[in-house]
C-alpha cells in the first residue's frame, strides 16, 4: 500500500470523526475543533480566552474612547455594580453546566433582603439578622433542590414556580415597606474600597467565593463529574456519581449564593425592599451564557463566566459614562448573547462543510487504487 | 435542557403515535388528567369568592375577569403550541409591546385606517417578530431559552428606542376600536370572543390535523420525529410563527383595551403566560398539555388577583399564592405521567 | 455510545483542562489587574479636566428622573431643559433607567460623580437608596437638588417641591368632597408604597379628613397602588369597585393612576356614578372630562418644576444660595424664589382643571 492511500484513508477517517461529533450535537464543537490544537494554542484560541480578549480589548476601547473611563473610580463603580450578577454567575454555571436552570435566585435575593429588613427593625442585633438571612438563603435553595432532586421534576418549571413564591413571601415578610436605618458601619463597609486601587472591599469575599466555585468545578472530581452529569445522567451514575445528591447541593449553593448577594444588595443600597434585585435572574443567565457555558449543559467554566460577567459591566457602565440610553445596552446584551451562541454554530457549519468538501475531494481518488 | 422529567412521557407518547388504535383513549386519559385539577382549582375559586362577595359574579365582575384574561389566554395558547415542542418564547411581553405601540401609531398617523388592517398589520408584525425567533432557533440551531432571552432584549429595546417618552392615549384611538373591549354579546365582551376562537382554531389544529399532531411528537423526542418522516424544523419554525402572530394579536387587543400604549407596555409578561401554560397542564420539556388548559390556566392566574381584592385579602400573598399553583400543577403533571406510564406498560403487556 | 465516549475523551484530558483552567485563572487576574493599573495611571491624565469646570464657569447640570419615557416626566425634564439653557449651563444632560426601581439609579449619579457634573437634579425612586451615591456626589464637588420626589433631606441640598404638600392634599379632599357630595365611602389609589411625595399627601388627607367636621360623613376605607403602571392601576381601580360596593369616589394623586382609572370607569357600568379626581395631564384626561367619567382634577405645571430646578442648581453651583432657610434666587421668568423650612422650595399653586379650561392647557 502506498503511503499516499494510508495517507488518504487516515484522513478520510479523521474527518469522518470530527463530521460526526459536530452533526450529532452542534454546541459541542469548539471542543471538537480544538482536538487538532496543540496545549499552547488550545489556551490562547479558547472560549475562555476568546471571552478574556473582549473584555481586555473592550477596557482598551474604553480607555481611549471614553473621557474618564481611565479611572480608578471606574474600577470601583463598576465591581460594585456586578457583583450580584458575578456573584450568583458562580453556581449558577455549576448548576446549567449540568443540564439544569435556577430562574430564583433574585427572589431569593429579594426574600433575603425583605428578612434582613424585618429582622433589623424587630430589634436583632445585625449579627443574627445576617446569619439568620443567610439561612433562609440555604433553606429556599433546599427547596428547590428537594423538588428537583429528590422528586424528581424540572427545575424549569420548579424554579418559576419558586421565582413567583418566594418574590411572593418577600412581600408577605415586609410588605409595602423599606427599611433603610441599617449600621452605618457595615453600610459604609459595603461600599468603601480598598486604599486608592479603586477595588471595593467586599471583592476580598467575592474572589474568596469565586476561588471557591473555581476550584470546586475546575479541580475536584465532583466538579468533573458535574461536566459528565450535564452530557448524560446515566453515563453520570455509571461512572459513579451521585446525581441526585450532586443536584440538591448545587440547588442549595445557588440558594445561599443567592442571599449573600441579597444582603450585598440590602448593605450596599442600604434598603431593604421586596422588590430588590427583581429581574436579576435573567441578566445572570444571559452573563453566564454569554460566558460560553452551553445551556445543554456540559461544557463551561468559571473564567469565562467571569469574564462575560465583567464584559456585559464594563459596556453598561461605558455606556453610562458615555451618557448613551439604555436602550443600546438592552439591544447590545440581546445581540451579544444571541451572536454568542449563533456564532458558533455557523462556525462549525462552516467548518463541516469544508470538511465535506474536502472529504469528497479525497475520496475519488482513494477508491480506483483499492 | 435535561431528560430528567421526560424519562416517562417519551416511551408512551412514542407508543400513542406508534399504535393509532390505542391512541384515542390513552391520550384521551391524558388530557383529562391534565385539565381537570386546573378546572376544579377555577370553579373553586369562583365560588368561594363569589359565596364570599355576590358582586364578584354581577355582570361587571364577570366582564371584568373576562377581559383580564383575554389577552393572557391568547398568550398562553401561543406558547402552548411552542412548549409543546419543547421549545419556548421568553420574548412574546416584548413582541406584545412592540405591536401594542405599532397599533398605536398607526391609528394616530393614519387617520381613519379601518380597523380590520390595523389588526392584520399588528398579527403581521408579530409574525415577523416570531419568525426571527423561529429562523434563529430552527436554522442556527440554537436553544430557544438563550433565543429569546436575546430577543426579549431586543425587542424591548427597539420599543425603548422607538417610542421615547411618546404614549398613545385612547382618544388617539377610534372609538368603535376602544369598544371592542367594551361592548358585550350574551355577556362575553368582543375581545374575549376573539380569545374563545382562538383557542377553539387552535386546540382543533392541535389535535384534529397531522401537523398539529406533529408538534406532540417533535416535543416528545425530536429525533424521533425527525426519524418519522416529520419535517421537524419547519414545524418548529411555524409554531414560533403562530406565536408571533397571536402575540401580535395580544399587543393589538391590548391596545383596544387599556388607556396607554408606550415603550414599557408589556414588560415582564412572559414569566406570566409560561406560568399560565404550566398550570394548565403543559409539560414544560414538551409532547403533552393541551390548548384549552393552558387557557384555562389564564384564566386562573389572572381570576386570582381579582378574587383576593374582592375577598379583601391581603394582596401581598397574591404572588406566592401563584407560587404554589404552579409547584403543585408540576407535581400533579408528575403524578399523572406516572400513573399513565404504568398504565401504559399494563395494556402494552396485555397486547403482547 | 457519543455520550460515553465524550466523557472518556474528557478524562483523558482532564490534566491538560486543569492547566488551561489555571492559565485562564491566571489571564483573568492580569486583565483585572490591567484594568486597575492601566486605567489608574490614565487617571492622571484626565483627572485634570474634573477640578476646571467649577473654574471656568462651563458648568454642567444632569437631570436623572424616575424614569425615562414617561409622559409626566417629559413634561418635567422640557422645564428642565429651557431652565438650564436660560440659567446658563454649557452642559445639559439626561439619564435615568428605564424602570423606577429603587436601586436603578444609583450606577447613574456614580457615573455622574465621575464626569464631574456640578449640578445633579433627582427626582429619587427611594429617598434612602440613592444616599450613599449621592454622598459620594457631593464630596466629589457636585450639587445636589432634588425635585418632584424627595430624598432624604441629608443628602440633597435643596428639594423643588410643586406646591405646598399639604396644599395639594386639601385641594384633592375638596374636590372629592363636592363631587360626591359630601357623604360616602372614598378610597385612594396611589403610585408604588415607597413614593415619598404621594405617601406625604396621603397623610395630610387622611388628618383633614379626620379632623375637618365638613368632611365626617366621608370615609376613607382604603389605599391601594397601582406602581405607575397602566396595567395593574387598571386593575386595582376594578378590584376597589367590587371590594368596597358603596364607593363613591376615587382619589388618584398620581397621573398613570388617574388616567388608567379614568379609562377603567369611563368603560364600565360605574360610569358616573363613582366620582374620580386627583392629579393627572390634562392631554391625558381630556377625553374623560369631555365624556363626563370625571369633572374636575388638579395638577401644577410640570414643566415649571424642572425650570425652577435648573435656576436653584445654578445658584448653588455660584455660591449664591446654600440651601438654607431663607436663601432667595432669580428663576428666570418666574421671579424670586425662595428657599423655605426644611431646604424646600416651592414653585407654585395647583391649576384645576374642568371641561370648561381644559382646551387652554398643552401638557
Amino acid at each position: 500500500m502506498s503511503d499516499s492511500t494510508r495517507t488518504a484513508a487516515a484522513n478520510a477517517n479523521a474527518n469522518a470523526n470530527a463530521a460526526a461529533a459536530p452533526a450529532a450535537d452542534t454546541t459541542k464543537t469548539i471542543s471538537t475543533l480544538g482536538k487538532g490544537r496543540t496545549g499552547a494554542a488550545r489556551i490562547l484560541l479558547g472560549r475562555d480566552a476568546i471571552m478574556i480578549y473582549a473584555v481586555v480589548v473592550f477596557v482598551l476601547y474604553a480607555c481611549i474612547a471614553i473621557p474618564r473611563f481611565a479611572s480608578p473610580v471606574t474600577v470601583g463603580f463598576l465591581l460594585l455594580d456586578v457583583i450580584p450578577v458575578l456573584l450568583i454567575a458562580l453556581p449558577m454555571t455549576l448548576v446549567i453546566i449540568t443540564g439544569e436552570i435556577d430562574l430564583s435566585v433574585a427572589s431569593i435575593a429579594g426574600l433575603t433582603s425583605a428578612l434582613m429588613g424585618v429582622l433589623w427593625e424587630a430589634g436583632l442585633d445585625i449579627g443574627t439578622v445576617l446569619v439568620l438571612s443567610l439561612v433562609a438563603g440555604v433553606l429556599a435553595g433546599a427547596f428547590n433542590g428537594f423538588l428537583i432532586a429528590v422528586v424528581g421534576l424540572p427545575s424549569l418549571a420548579v424554579t418559576i414556580g419558586t421565582l413567583a413564591l418566594f418574590r411572593g413571601l418577600a412581600l408577605v415578610v415586609i410588605g409595602d415597606n423599606a427599611v433603610a436605618n441599617f449600621p452605618p458601619e457595615l453600610t459604609g463597609l459595603f461600599t468603601s474600597k480598598l486604599g486608592a486601587t479603586g477595588i471595593p472591599t467586599v471583592m476580598i469575599g467575592v474572589v474568596v467565593v469565586a476561588l471557591f466555585f473555581g476550584v470546586l468545578l475546575h479541580m475536584t472530581p465532583f466538579g468533573r463529574g458535574l461536566y459528565a452529569l450535564g452530557f448524560s445522567k446515566e453515563a453520570a451514575t455509571f461512572v459513579g456519581i451521585k446525581v441526585n445528591r450532586a443536584k440538591f447541593w448545587l440547588f442549595v449553593g445557588t440558594g445561599s449564593v443567592s442571599a449573600l448577594a441579597g444582603i450585598y444588595w440590602t448593605l450596599r443600597y442600604s434598603s431593604a425592599r421586596s422588590d430588590n434585585a427583581s429581574g436579576l435572574e435573567l441578566t445572570v443567565i444571559a452573563a453566564v451564557l454569554l460566558g460560553g457555558v452551553s445551556i445543554f449543559g456540559g461544557k463551561g467554566s468559571i473564567p469565562g463566566v467571569i469574564a462575560g460577567v465583567l464584559l456585559i459591566g464594563t459596556i453598561n457602565y461605558a455606556l453610562r459614562l458615555g451618557r448613551i440610553s439604555d436602550v443600546v445596552l438592552i439591544i447590545v446584551t440581546g445581540t451579544l448573547l444571541i451572536a454568542s451562541v449563533v456564532a458558533p454554530s455557523i462556525f462549525a457549519a462552516f467548518t463541516r462543510w469544508q470538511h465535506d468538501r474536502r472529504v469528497r475531494r479525497s475520496l475519488p481518488q482513494a477508491a480506483p487504487r483499492e | 435542557m435535561t431528560n430528567t422529567p421526560t424519562t416517562q412521557s417519551p416511551a408512551p407518547q412514542g407508543q400513542t403515535v406508534a399504535r393509532p388504535e390505542s391512541r384515542k383513549s390513552a391520550l384521551g386519559s391524558l388530557i383529562r388528567l391534565r385539565e381537570v385539577p386546573v378546572t376544579v382549582a377555577l370553579i373553586a375559586l369562583v365560588l368561594i369568592t363569589y359565596a364570599a362577595n355576590p358582586l364578584f359574579l354581577g355582570a361587571q365582575g364577570v366582564k371584568d375577569l373576562l377581559l383580564n384574561a383575554t389577552i393572557m389566554i391568547i398568550l398562553a395558547v401561543g406558547q402552548t403550541l411552542v412548549i409543546v415542542t419543547r421549545n419556548i418564547d421568553l420574548s412574546v411581553g416584548s413582541i406584545l409591546g412592540l405591536v401594542a405601540f405599532f397599533t398605536g401609531t398607526l391609528f394616530a398617523t393614519v387617520p381613519g385606517i379601518p380597523i380590520i388592517v390595523v389588526f392584520v398589520a399588528g398579527m403581521a408584525l408579530g409574525a415577523v417578530l416570531g419568525a426571527v425567533n423561529g429562523l434563529l432557533v430552527t436554522v442556527a440551531k440554537v436553544p430557544a431559552l438563550v433565543i429569546t432571552l436575546g430577543t426579549l432584549y431586543i425587542y424591548r429595546g427597539l420599543n425603548n428606542a422607538w417610542a421615547g417618552g411618546t404614549q398613545y392615549f385612547a382618544d388617539d384611538r377610534p372609538d368603535e376600536f376602544g369598544a371592542l373591549s367594551v361592548d358585550t354579546v350574551l355577556g362575553f365582551p368582543l375581545i374575549t370572543l376573539i380569545a374563545i376562537l382562538v383557542v377553539i382554531a387552535v386546540a382543533v389544529y392541535m389535535v384534529g390535523t397531522r401537523p398539529g399532531r406533529d408538534l406532540y411528537a417533535i416535543g416528545s423526542d425530536p429525533a424521533a420525529a425527525e426519524l418519522f418522516g416529520i419535517p421537524v424544523a419547519r414545524r418548529v419554525f411555524l409554531a414560533f410563527l403562530a406565536n408571533g402572530v397571536l402575540a401580535g394579536l395580544a399587543g393589538v387587543l391590548y391596545a383596544s383595551r387599556f388607556n396607554s400604549v408606550g415603550a414599557t407596555t408589556g414588560t415582564g409578561m412572559e414569566l406570566d403566560v409560561v406560568a399560565a401554560a404550566v398550570v394548565g397542564g403543559v409539560a414544560i420539556f414538551g409532547g403533552s398539555g393541551s390548548v384549552a388548559g393552558a387557557a384555562i390556566g389564564a384564566v386562573l392566574l389572572t381570576t386570582i388577583t381579582s378574587a383576593l381584592t374582592a375577598l379583601r385579602v391581603d394582596k401581598f400573598w397574591q404572588q406566592a399564592i401563584v407560587g404554589v399553583l404552579i409547584l403543585a400543577a408540576i407535581v400533579i403533571d408528575r403524578l399523572a405521567g406516572i400513573r399513565t406510564a404504568r398504565k401504559l406498560r399494563e395494556s402494552e403487556a396485555r397486547d403482547v | 455510545m457519543e455520550l460515553i465516549r465524550n466523557y472518556t475523551k474528557r478524562g483523558n484530558t482532564g490534566k491538560r483542562r486543569a492547566a488551561r483552567r489555571i492559565a485562564s485563572f491566571a489571564a483573568i487576574a492580569t486583565s483585572l489587574a490591567l484594568i486597575a493599573t492601566g486605567c489608574a495611571s490614565g487617571a492622571d491624565t484626565s483627572g485634570g479636566g474634573e477640578t476646571s469646570g467649577d473654574a471656568g464657569g462651563d458648568l454642567s447640570i444632569t437631570f436623572i428622573p424616575k424614569q425615562l419615557n414617561n409622559p409626566y416626566t417629559d413634561v418635567v425634564l422640557g422645564g428642565g431643559e429651557e431652565g438650564a439653557e436660560e440659567a446658563g449651563f454649557a452642559a445639559t444632560e439626561i439619564v435615568g433607567p428605564l424602570e423606577a426601581s429603587a436601586s436603578s439609579q444609583v450606577s447613574f449619579i456614580n457615573a455622574e460623580t465621575q464626569a464631574g457634573t456640578n449640578v445633579i437634579v433627582i427626582a429619587a425612586n427611594d429617598p434612602d437608596a440613592v444616599g450613599p451615591a449621592l454622598e459620594e456626589a457631593r464630596s466629589a464637588g457636585a450639587k445636589i437638588v432634588a425635585f418632584d420626589s424627595d430624598t432624604n433631606p441629608k443628602y440633597r441640598d435643596v428639594f423643588i417641591s410643586q406646591v405646598v404638600a399639604k396644599g395639594v392634599a386639601l385641594i384633592q379632599v375638596k374636590l372629592i368632597a363636592e363631587q360626591i357630595g359630601g357623604a360616602g365611602e372614598i378610597a385612594i389609589l396611589s403610585a408604588t408604597a415607597n413614593a415619598t411625595n404621594q405617601n406625604e399627601w396621603i397623610k395630610f388627607m387622611e388628618e383633614e379628613l379626620a379632623s375637618n367636621p365638613e368632611y365626617k360623613d366621608i370615609k376613607l376605607v382604603t389605599t391601594v397602588y397601582g406602581d405607575d403602571d397602566d396595567t395593574k392601576s387598571f386593575q386595582e381601580a376594578q378590584g376597589l369597585m367590587q371590594a368596597y360596593p358603596n364607593l363613591k369616589g376615587i382619589i388618584s394623586p398620581t397621573t398613570v393612576g388617574i388616567a388608567a382609572t379614568a379609562r377603567y370607569l369611563s368603560t364600565s357600568e360605574y360610569k358616573g356614578k363613582v366620582a374620580l379626581t386627583g392629579l393627572g395631564l390634562p392631554n391625558e384626561m381630556r377625553p374623560f372630562v369631555k365624556d363626563g367619567t370625571v369633572t374636575e382634577f388638579a395638577l401644577w405645571d410640570p414643566a415649571q418644576l424642572g425650570y425652577v430646578a435648573a435656576f436653584a442648581g445654578k445658584a448653588l453651583a455660584d455660591g449664591t444660595i446654600t440651601g438654607a432657610e431663607g436663601d432667595t434666587f432669580e428663576a428666570g421668568e418666574l421671579g424670586e424664589r425662595e428657599v423655605g423650612e426644611g431646604g424646600v422650595v416651592i414653585v407654585g399653586p395647583p391649576t384645576q382643571f374642568t371641561a370648561d379650561n381644559i382646551d387652554e392647557y398643552d401638557f
